[in-house]
């Protein structure tokens, strides 16, 4: 596996000029915002998990420079009309950017009667938002890239412009969900309209991805399918993030043929609760952003130091509202175990 | 009298014209074969996916959240382990999202022994699947059961596995599918000529909705002596045995097949098991953790005085497979001398 590119080594931008200054401070201070919510919202997560106020965190802190430019260029609604995403447990930032609120996820996390995605029973980061196609994450790896088959199938089938978006880690690929999703989007009778993403932060837990996989890249996957472009980028990176994104949105919506994208990203706070969720030395891609924007004059110190105090606030009220809430109540349990109610008949009991 | 699979291939069609399946796949499914067991013939919406199970589960969940109604098959179900946990998400996909997100679709798999299928083309999944909890199950004896239960499971919004007995694919029933032509005609409307079916065509009947309601059972032998309940392919040896024992004057037995496995019709066990007092549980499962088992559980905690002898399970026997050799098999899973056997040992123990 090729080393992950960092800031530094990151390709410069295109000869026709800045990227950043034609992405421009408006969009660029829309992003930063996002960004810093998501960041916000993770570091809270984790530390309701440490103290008490939650259980189990997985999160994306350090992806937020690929998944805010993935959130905004989502055409959203409900319907094979609108993109459909399968995403995993990493893409707070991406929903954030579509416009969930962050009170949400504190209410999954604290698993309380008012939890919306999951009505108490998933892991945090685990949403289910029927009105902008997210369909329910899983923790199970991978299989979000078989079930994207099958809205792509819709989408193929509908007169629309739509695409069905799939995000998973790099050591996930291993598993065959990973390459069904490869062969049923490029079947010659029926191409699938389905932008593959894989974010690459080097680890599996704590196994390194270079250990495992003797491929150079992860969208080196795309080679066997003639029209299946792929590509690697640094997903730390703001404005290459977007324009990748820009291109490979574009590729799938017009063509109805699918995209592998990789994107190397940071792993900040390791992989989840389970391995400490301590702060780690890797690139932090919103450090990155404010040093590009303020070197270009596109925004000051002092701007951005408004947005972290504002989303903190924010953050504060919500998280104070949750504590006030409920938790549910355990006759929920038997709700929605069947679409059509449970059958009068049905074992409740748990034994004799 | 239409045979199991063109009772289902008549359902899917249904289906296709009128409950909205635009998508009925698995492997070899669509033409030139129309299905392993030719249950897809000729259906206009029905076509070939890659040899991938988990991508055929995938894709039918993925199209039931894009506002679908699938039908995905599994070629055998002796296949469909390696899709347990794509299952269990099909399963667990309401509860887990809260209800905001149904999964209307159908997956359904030749199940059981009884083709001389050996290891891999004879398995049974009836326990497993009844763990899958969230996913309904659903299994015929006869081709107007497998009509109605396939109409049923099309149009629920839960998930339905539906398991075809594979024995019983090619068996007649005795009553009609509404809108059914004599054998000969429906042969001639329905399968796909043998050589070059480029051309062909399927001329359907004119089909009705007909719907078994997922989770009732049926009384398909009435009896107030013991109570057999059963289903798939050990329902007919059954219901033959049932029927044998009546005219020999070996006693009444009331046959129960259960048509779904999930939810099952716990009314229907119970009130005969409180006429009877004798029960016998057949299927084609191994012993060890058998869906039975439950409800004999269940039968012990509410009707233990009512129940005048033991509960009996007549099941599969716990081998890693099922043998080729017919000797062999015949040992393995129960047959009709099994069920003549159980039935007389529980209509003769004292009470
Ligand atoms: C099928 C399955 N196997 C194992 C696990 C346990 N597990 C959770 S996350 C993870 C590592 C995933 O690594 P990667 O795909 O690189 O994604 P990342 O977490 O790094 O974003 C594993 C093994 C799981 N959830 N599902």
């Amino acid at each position: 596996m090729a080393p992950m590119p960092t800031a530094k080594s990151a390709p410069k931008p295109a000869a026709s000029g800045d990227a950043y200054k034609k992405l421009g401070a408006a969009k660029l201070l829309k992003i930063h915002e996002l960004m810093v919510r998501a960041r916000l919202l993770e570091e809270r997560l984790i530390k309701m998990s440490k103290g008490g106020d939650g259980f189990f965190w997985i999160g994306g802190p350090g992806e937020e420079a690929f998944n805010v430019p993935l959130g905004l260029q989502v055409k959203k609604g409900h319907g094979v009309n609108f993109d459909f995403l399968h995403l995993h447990y990493r893409s707070a930032a991406i929903v954030l950017s579509m416009g969930a609120k962050p009170i949400d996820s504190l209410r999954q996390m604290r698993s309380v009667a008012t939890d919306v995605y999951s009505k108490g029973r998933n892991f945090v980061n685990h949403y289910a938002i029927p009105e902008h196609n997210v369909v329910p994450v899983s923790p199970t790896i991978e299989t979000q890239y078989a079930t994207a088959i099958g809205t792509g199938i819709a989408q193929a089938r509908a007169k629309t412009d739509a695409i069905t978006i799939v995000n998973g880690g790099d050591a996930g690929t291993a598993e065959g969900d990973f390459h069904s999703c490869l062969v049923w989007s490029n079947r010659p009778v029926r191409p699938l309209p389905v932008l593959m993403i894989v974010v690459n932060n080097g680890w599996g837990i704590s196994t390194k991805g270079e250990t495992q996989h003797g491929e150079k890249n992860i969208s080196d996957w795309a080679k066997p399918f003639p029209d299946m472009p792929g590509r690697t980028i640094d997903g730390n990176d703001v404005a290459e993030s977007w324009a990748a994104l820009e291109e490979a949105f574009a590729y799938v919506r017009k063509n109805r043929k699918p995209y592998l994208l990789e994107a190397r990203c940071s792993r900040l706070y390791g992989h989840s609760s389970s391995s400490g969720a301590n702060r780690l030395a890797e690139p932090d891609c919103i450090e990155i952003l404010e040093k590009k924007m303020i070197e270009r004059g596109l925004a000051k110190a002092p701007d951005f130091k408004k947005v972290w105090e504002r989303e903190a606030a924010e953050l504060d009220a919500a998280h104070k509202q949750v504590k006030a809430e409920p938790f549910p109540e355990t006759k929920t349990v038997w709700e929605d175990v069947f679409a059509d109610g449970l059958p009068p008949s049905y074992p409740t009991k748990g034994g004799s | 009298m239409a045979n199991m699979a063109q009772a289902i291939r008549m359902a899917l069609h249904y289906g296709e014209k009128n409950l909205g399946v635009t998508e009925i796949f698995g492997e070899d499914v669509g033409a030139p074969l129309g299905g392993v067991f030719t249950a897809t013939q000729g259906l206009d919406n029905a076509w070939n996916s890659p040899l991938d199970e988990r991508g055929i589960i995938g894709a039918a969940l993925g199209l039931a959240w894009a506002g679908g109604r699938p039908v995905a098959e599994i070629q055998f179900v002796d296949y469909i382990f390696n899709v347990v946990d794509m299952l269990k998400l099909c399963a667990n996909g309401h509860w887990g999202s809260g209800g905001r997100y149904k999964t209307p679709m159908v997956v359904m798999t030749p199940t059981g022994s009884g083709i001389h299928g050996s290891m891999y083309h004879s398995h049974s999944f009836d326990s497993i699947a009844t763990k899958l909890h969230g996913m309904k199950v659903v299994c015929p004896s006869t081709p107007l059961d497998a009509y109605g239960l396939m109409i049923a499971a099309i149009k629920s919004d839960d998930p339905v596995l539906y398991l075809k007995p594979k024995a019983l694919l090619r068996s007649k029933g005795e009553e009609l599918i509404p809108g059914e032509p004599d054998e000969k005609t429906l042969h001639d409307m329905i399968d796909a000529p043998l050589g070059d079916r480029t051309k062909w065509k399927a001329k359907w009947p004119k089909l009705q909705e007909y719907v078994v309601e997922i989770g009732k059972a049926k009384i398909s032998h009435p009896g107030s002596d013991a109570t057999v309940v059963t289903h798939g392919r050990m329902a007919p040896i059954c219901l033959d045995v049932a029927r044998r024992f009546a005219k020999e004057g070996k006693g009444a037995v009331e046959v129960i097949d259960l048509r779904s496995l999930v939810p099952y019709d716990w009314d229907a066990i119970k009130a005969s098991v409180k006429k009877t007092g004798r029960v016998l549980f057949v299927n084609e499962e191994t012993e060890i953790t058998n869906f039975a088992e439950h409800l004999i559980r269940r039968l012990v905690d509410e009707c233990f005085y009512e129940l005048r002898v033991r509960p009996r399970l007549l099941a599969g026997k716990a081998t890693p497979g099922i043998a080729l050799s017919p000797n062999l098999e015949y040992f393995i899973q129960p047959q009709t001398k099994d069920v003549e056997r159980a039935l007389g040992e529980l209509l003769s123990d004292p009470a």
